[in-house]
C-alpha cells in the first residue's frame, strides 16, 4: 500500500445540468431520494428546525423564570413548554442529528458507495420525520382540557398515571404516544441500517480493527438503540391499551403500577442518553486528532471503553429512580453500577488528552468547540457521580441541579461536538469554506451563554428549588440565579444566530474549500467535496487505520505499527 | 419561631439530612480533586501544544502507551470503589434504621395539589403545615412519615430536614426525620404532578415538645363552633363546600380537600401560595385562579353576602 490507488478518479456518471432544472423537479429529487448524503443533510437540516423550535420553547421558559412570580405564560402553557421542549430536543433533535452524521458519514468513512438498504433508509428518515409532525401537530389539533388545541403537557418522560385518561383528558397525550411510535419506527430502521452498512459494506482491507472511531462509535450507537427502543415503544402500546382498551398496566387507581412505567421508561431512556453522547464522543474522536496533528491515543481500548458504556448503560436506569423508595440493596446495586461506568468514560476523556499530548494543536473552529466539549464534558461526568451517590440524589435529583447535569451533558457534550462537526465536514459537504469570524462569534457567544445559564443553574437546586415548576416565591435565595441564566440565554440565541448565517450564506458566498481542507486522514477527504453521488470512483483499498495518511507518508506509513 | 427561607441542603437541621450532608462533602471533595487534576492537564496541553505559526512539520506518532492506560484506568476504579463504600454506609444508615418505640408517626398523602398529614398516634388529621417535635440532644425525636398518594406521583422534599421520596399511586413509602433545631423549614413537591405543581408548597413547623402536645391537643378536639357565624355555617353545610372538606363536629365530612376544622391554627392557604388572611381568604374562596390558576377548587360562585358570611364562618375555626 502506499501509492494513491484510490484517490479520486470520477467515474463517467452523466450529471444532468441542475442549473436548468426546475424548482420542482429538484424539490422531487430530494423528496424521493435514497442516497445517503441526501438523506443524511435532511435529517441533519431537520434535527437544526426543531433546534429551533425547541430553543424558543426554552427562552420562553426562561423569559417566565427570570423573575419570580412572572406571569408571562400561564402553568398549563409552562407545563407544555417544558414537554414539547424536552421530547423535542430528544427524539426531534438529538436523534436526527445523530443518524444525520452516522448517515452522511458512515458509509464515506468505510469506502461504501451508500448504505446497505437505502430504500430502508429513506423510509425511516420519512418515519421520523412524520413522526415529528404527528407530535408538533398536538398543537393545533389535539383537543385539551383547556381549549380548542393543546400540546401534551406531561412531561418528557410522561410518568403514570399522570398520563391516565383520569389525569389526562382530551388527547394531547395521544399525540405524543403516537408521534414518538412512528418516529421510533424510523430509528429502528435506520439503526438497523447502520449496523448493516458498517458489519457488511467495508472496503477492502478496512477490518473491524482499522475502522474509523466514528464508525465505532455509531455502530456502538445503533447497536443500543436496536436494544431500547423496544421496551419505550412496549410501554407505549400498553399505554394505548390503558386508555382506550380499559386496560390497568398504569391504571393505579384499578391497581395498576406506576413504578413499572418507570422501569420501562428508564430502560430505554438512560442508555438513550448514551445513544446521543457517543456520537458526540465520535465527532471528537475525529477532529481533535486531526487538529492535533496525532492520531486517537489508545484506539483500541477507546473502542474497548466504548464498548463498556455500551453494555454498562443497560445497568443503571435505576438511578434515575432513587427517590422512589427502592430497598437499601437496590439503592446500592444502581449507585455501584452507576458510578462504574465513570470508568470508561473517564478512560475516553484521558485518551484524548493523550491524543493532543504532544501534538500540534490548531484551535480552528471545530477544534475549539471540542476543547470546550473536554472541560464541560469533564464537569458533567463529575456531577454525574455526584447524582449517583444514592443518598446525594435523594436531594438533588427532581432539582434544577439535575437539569444543569443533563443540559452539560446533551449541550456542553453532545451540541458542541455537534457543531465541532458541523465545521469540520461543512467543506466536505458543501464544497465551501465558512466564514472564520462568524465561527469564532458563534464559539465565544454560545460559550459564554452555555456558562451563564448552565453553570449557574447548579446552585438553586442546591438551595431546594425543584424542576417543571412554572413559578416561584421570592426569598428563598433562588431569583438572582434564575436572572443569571436566562441572561444566558440572550448569548445563545446570538451565538445560534451566527452559526445559522455562517452556513447559508458560506453556502452561496463561501470560497471554494478543496477536497482535504484539513490536511485529514480518512476516506472521506478523498473524495470530492462535495462527494459525487458514488462516493468513491474506484473502491478503496486500505491497510491502515489512517489510509490518507499512508498516502501522504509513504516513507512512514501507520500500517507498519498496527 | 425562626423561619429558614431559603431551603439549602448545606443548612441541615436534622439527622437523615445530615448524614447526607457528610457525604455530599467527601463527594464534592473528591470530585473537586479530580476537576482540578484533570482540569489542569487540559490546560497545560492547550498552552503547551499550541501549533507555532510555520510549524509544518508532523510532530511524532504516538498511538498509545499500555503502562499509562492502565494507570488510568485502575486509579479511577480505586476511586470509585472508596466512593461506592462511603455512600454505601450513608444509605444504610439512612434506609436500615432502627426507630425507638417511641417513634412519631404521621401518614402523608399527596393530593393534586395539596398535603394531607394523619396523626394515628394523636388521632387527628390535618393539612399543609406538618407539626413535629424538636428533638434534644439527650432525647432524639424521630419522625417516621408514611408516604401515600391520592392520585398522581408527588416528593416530599424539605431539604434541610431530609432527602426527598416520592408519594406514588397504590405504593406505600416511608421517611424519616429527626429535627435538631426549632424552627419552621419550607419545601415542596418535587415531582411533576400536575398543573399546579409548582405551589404545592411544604411548611414543616419543627417545636419544643410542650407546644408540639399543646397543638396536638388543640387539633384533636372538635371543631370550636361560635353562634356569631351560624349563617356562614349554613351556607358552608348547604353548598357544595361540604362534599370535599371537613369540619369535625359537624356535617361537613368530605376527604378531597383540605380538612377545615382548625384551619385558624395554620399561616397560609392553598397548600402555602398564599398567606391566610381575611382577604387572602375571601379571595381564594370567590375564585381560587386568583392564587392557584389550575387548583381543583372550583370558584364557588357565592353572592357577595354569603362570601362573606362563609369567609367569617371559616375565621372562627381556631
Amino acid at each position: 500500500m502506499g501509492d494513491a490507488e484510490f484517490a479520486l478518479r470520477p467515474l463517467a456518471v452523466p450529471q444532468a445540468g441542475v442549473a436548468a432544472r426546475p424548482w420542482l423537479d429538484r424539490v422531487h429529487d430530494w423528496v424521493v431520494t435514497v442516497d445517503h448524503k441526501r438523506l443524511g443533510l435532511m435529517y441533519i437540516l431537520y434535527g437544526i428546525l426543531f433546534l429551533v423550535i425547541a430553543g424558543l420553547e426554552a427562552t420562553a421558559m426562561r423569559i417566565q423564570l427570570a423573575i419570580p412570580n412572572n406571569h408571562f405564560v400561564s402553568p398549563q402553557v409552562f407545563n407544555r413548554l417544558f414537554t414539547m421542549h424536552g421530547t423535542t430536543m430528544v427524539f426531534l433533535v438529538g436523534m436526527p442529528l445523530v443518524f444525520g452524521f452516522a448517515n452522511y458519514l458512515a458509509p464515506l468513512m468505510i469506502g461504501a458507495r451508500d448504505m446497505a438498504f437505502p430504500r430502508l433508509n429513506a423510509f425511516s428518515f420519512w418515519m421520523s420525520a412524520f413522526g415529528g409532525l404527528i407530535l408538533y401537530s398536538s398543537v393545533v389539533a389535539a383537543s385539551g382540557l383547556y381549549g380548542a388545541g393543546s400540546a401534551p403537557d406531561v412531561g418528557w418522560f410522561a410518568y403514570a398515571p399522570l398520563t391516565s385518561s383520569t389525569f389526562s383528558v382530551g388527547h394531547s397525550t395521544d399525540y405524543w404516544i403516537i408521534g414518538l411510535l412512528v418516529s421510533g419506527i424510523g430509528s429502528i430502521g435506520t439503526a438497523a441500517n447502520i449496523v448493516t452498512t458498517i458489519l457488511c459494506m467495508r472496503c477492502p482491507g478496512m477490518t473491524l480493527g482499522r475502522m474509523p472511531m466514528l464508525v465505532w462509535l455509531n455502530l456502538v450507537v445503533s447497536s443500543l438503540i436496536l436494544i431500547v427502543i423496544s421496551p419505550l415503544t412496549a410501554a407505549q402500546i400498553m399505554l394505548l391499551i390503558d386508555r382506550y382498551l380499559g386496560g390497568h398496566f398504569f391504571d393505579t387507581q384499578a391497581g395498576g403500577s406506576a413504578v413499572i412505567w418507570m422501569h420501562f421508561f428508564w430502560i430505554f431512556g438512560h442508555p438513550e442518553v448514551y445513544v446521543l453522547i457517543i456520537p458526540g464522543f465520535a465527532i471528537a474522536s475525529e477532529v481533535i486528532p486531526v487538529f492535533s496533528r496525532k492520531p486517537i491515543f489508545g484506539y483500541a481500548i477507546m473502542v474497548a471503553a466504548t464498548l463498556a458504556i455500551g453494555f454498562m448503560s443497560l445497568a443503571v436506569w435505576a438511578h434515575h429512580m432513587f427517590t422512589i423508595g427502592m430497598t437499601s440493596y437496590a439503592n446500592a446495586f444502581f449507585t455501584a453500577s452507576t458510578m462504574a461506568i465513570g470508568v470508561p468514560t473517564g478512560i475516553k476523556i484521558f485518551n484524548w488528552l493523550g491524543t493532543m499530548w504532544g501534538g500540534k494543536i490548531s484551535f480552528t473552529v471545530p477544534m475549539r468547540f471540542c476543547v470546550a466539549f473536554l472541560f464541560q464534558f469533564l464537569i458533567a461526568g463529575l456531577t454525574g457521580i455526584m447524582l449517583s451517590a444514592s443518598p446525594f440524589d435523594w436531594q438533588l435529583g427532581n432539582s434544577y441541579f439535575v437539569v444543569a447535569h443533563f443540559h452539560y451533558v446533551l449541550i456542553g457534550g453532545l451540541v458542541f461536538t455537534i457543531f465541532a462537526g458541523f465545521y469540520y465536514w461543512y467543506p466536505k459537504v458543501t464544497g465551501r469554506m465558512w466564514n472564520d469570524t462568524l465561527g469564532r462569534a458563534h464559539f465565544w457567544l454560545f460559550l459564554i451563554g452555555f456558562h451563564l445559564t448552565f453553570d449557574f443553574m447548579h446552585i438553586p437546586g442546591m438551595l431546594g428549588m425543584p424542576r417543571r415548576i412554572y413559578t416561584y416565591e421570592a426569598g428563598r435565595g433562588w431569583e438572582l440565579w434564575n436572572l443569571i441564566i436566562s441572561v444566558g440565554v440572550l448569548f445563545q440565541a446570538a451565538g445560534i444566530f451566527c452559526w445559522v448565517m455562517n452556513f447559508v450564506f458560506s453556502y452561496f458566498l463561501g470560497p471554494a474549500a478543496g477536497n482535504d481542507p484539513w490536511d485529514a486522514w480518512t476516506l472521506e477527504w478523498s473524495t470530492t467535496s462535495p462527494p459525487p453521488e458514488y462516493n468513491f470512483g474506484v473502491v478503496p483499498v486500505v491497510a491502515s487505520r489512517r489510509p490518507l495518511w499512508d498516502v501522504k507518508h509513504p516513507e512512514d506509513p501507520d500500517w507498519k505499527y498496527e | 419561631m425562626p423561619i429558614h427561607a431559603i431551603p439549602s441542603i448545606f443548612a441541615p437541621a436534622s439527622t437523615p439530612a445530615g448524614a447526607i450532608h457528610h457525604l455530599s462533602l467527601f463527594v464534592l471533595t473528591i470530585c473537586g480533586a479530580i476537576f482540578l487534576v484533570v482540569a489542569s492537564l487540559l490546560v497545560y496541553s492547550i498552552v503547551k501544544f499550541r501549533r507555532g505559526d510555520d510549524d509544518n512539520r508532523e510532530p511524532a506518532q504516538i498511538y498509545g502507551s499500555n503502562q499509562v492506560e492502565l494507570a488510568w484506568t485502575v486509579i479511577p476504579i480505586l476511586i470509585v470503589v472508596v466512593l461506592f463504600l462511603a455512600t454505601a454506609r450513608v444509605i444504610h444508615a439512612v434506609q436500615d434504621v432502627r426507630f425507638p418505640p417511641d417513634t412519631m408517626e404521621v401518614t402523608a398523602i399527596g393530593h393534586q395539589f395539596w398535603w394531607e398529614y394523619r396523626y394515628p398516634q394523636q388521632g387527628f388529621v390535618t393539612a399543609n403545615e406538618l407539626h413535629v417535635p424538636v428533638g434534644e440532644p439527650s432525647r432524639p425525636t424521630p419522625t417516621r412519615i408514611t408516604l401515600l398518594s391520592a392520585d398522581t406521583n408527588h416528593s416530599f422534599w424539605v431539604p434541610q430536614l431530609a432527602g426527598k421520596t416520592d408519594l406514588i399511586p397504590n405504593r406505600q413509602n416511608s421517611m424519616w426525620i429527626e429535627p435538631r433545631d426549632v424552627g419552621v423549614y419550607v419545601g415542596q413537591c418535587a415531582q411533576y404532578c400536575g398543573t399546579q405543581h409548582a405551589k404545592m408548597l411544604l411548611r414543616v413547623v419543627v417545636e419544643p415538645r410542650a407546644d408540639f402536645e399543646r397543638w396536638a391537643a388543640s387539633q384533636r378536639s372538635p371543631a370550636r363552633l361560635s353562634d356569631g357565624v351560624a349563617q356562614g355555617r349554613h351556607v358552608f353545610e348547604t353548598t357544595a363546600c361540604v362534599n370535599c372538606h371537613t369540619v369535625s363536629g359537624t356535617s361537613a365530612r368530605g376527604t378531597f380537600g383540605p380538612d377545615l376544622t382548625h384551619l385558624m391554627s395554620r399561616e397560609t392557604i392553598a397548600a402555602g401560595a398564599a398567606a391566610l388572611t381575611p382577604e387572602n381568604l375571601r379571595h381564594w374562596i370567590m375564585n381560587p385562579d386568583t392564587f392557584k390558576p389550575g387548583s381543583k377548587m372550583p370558584a364557588m360562585q357565592l353572592k357577595p353576602a354569603e362570601l362573606d358570611a362563609v369567609t367569617a364562618y371559616l375565621l372562627t375555626l381556631e
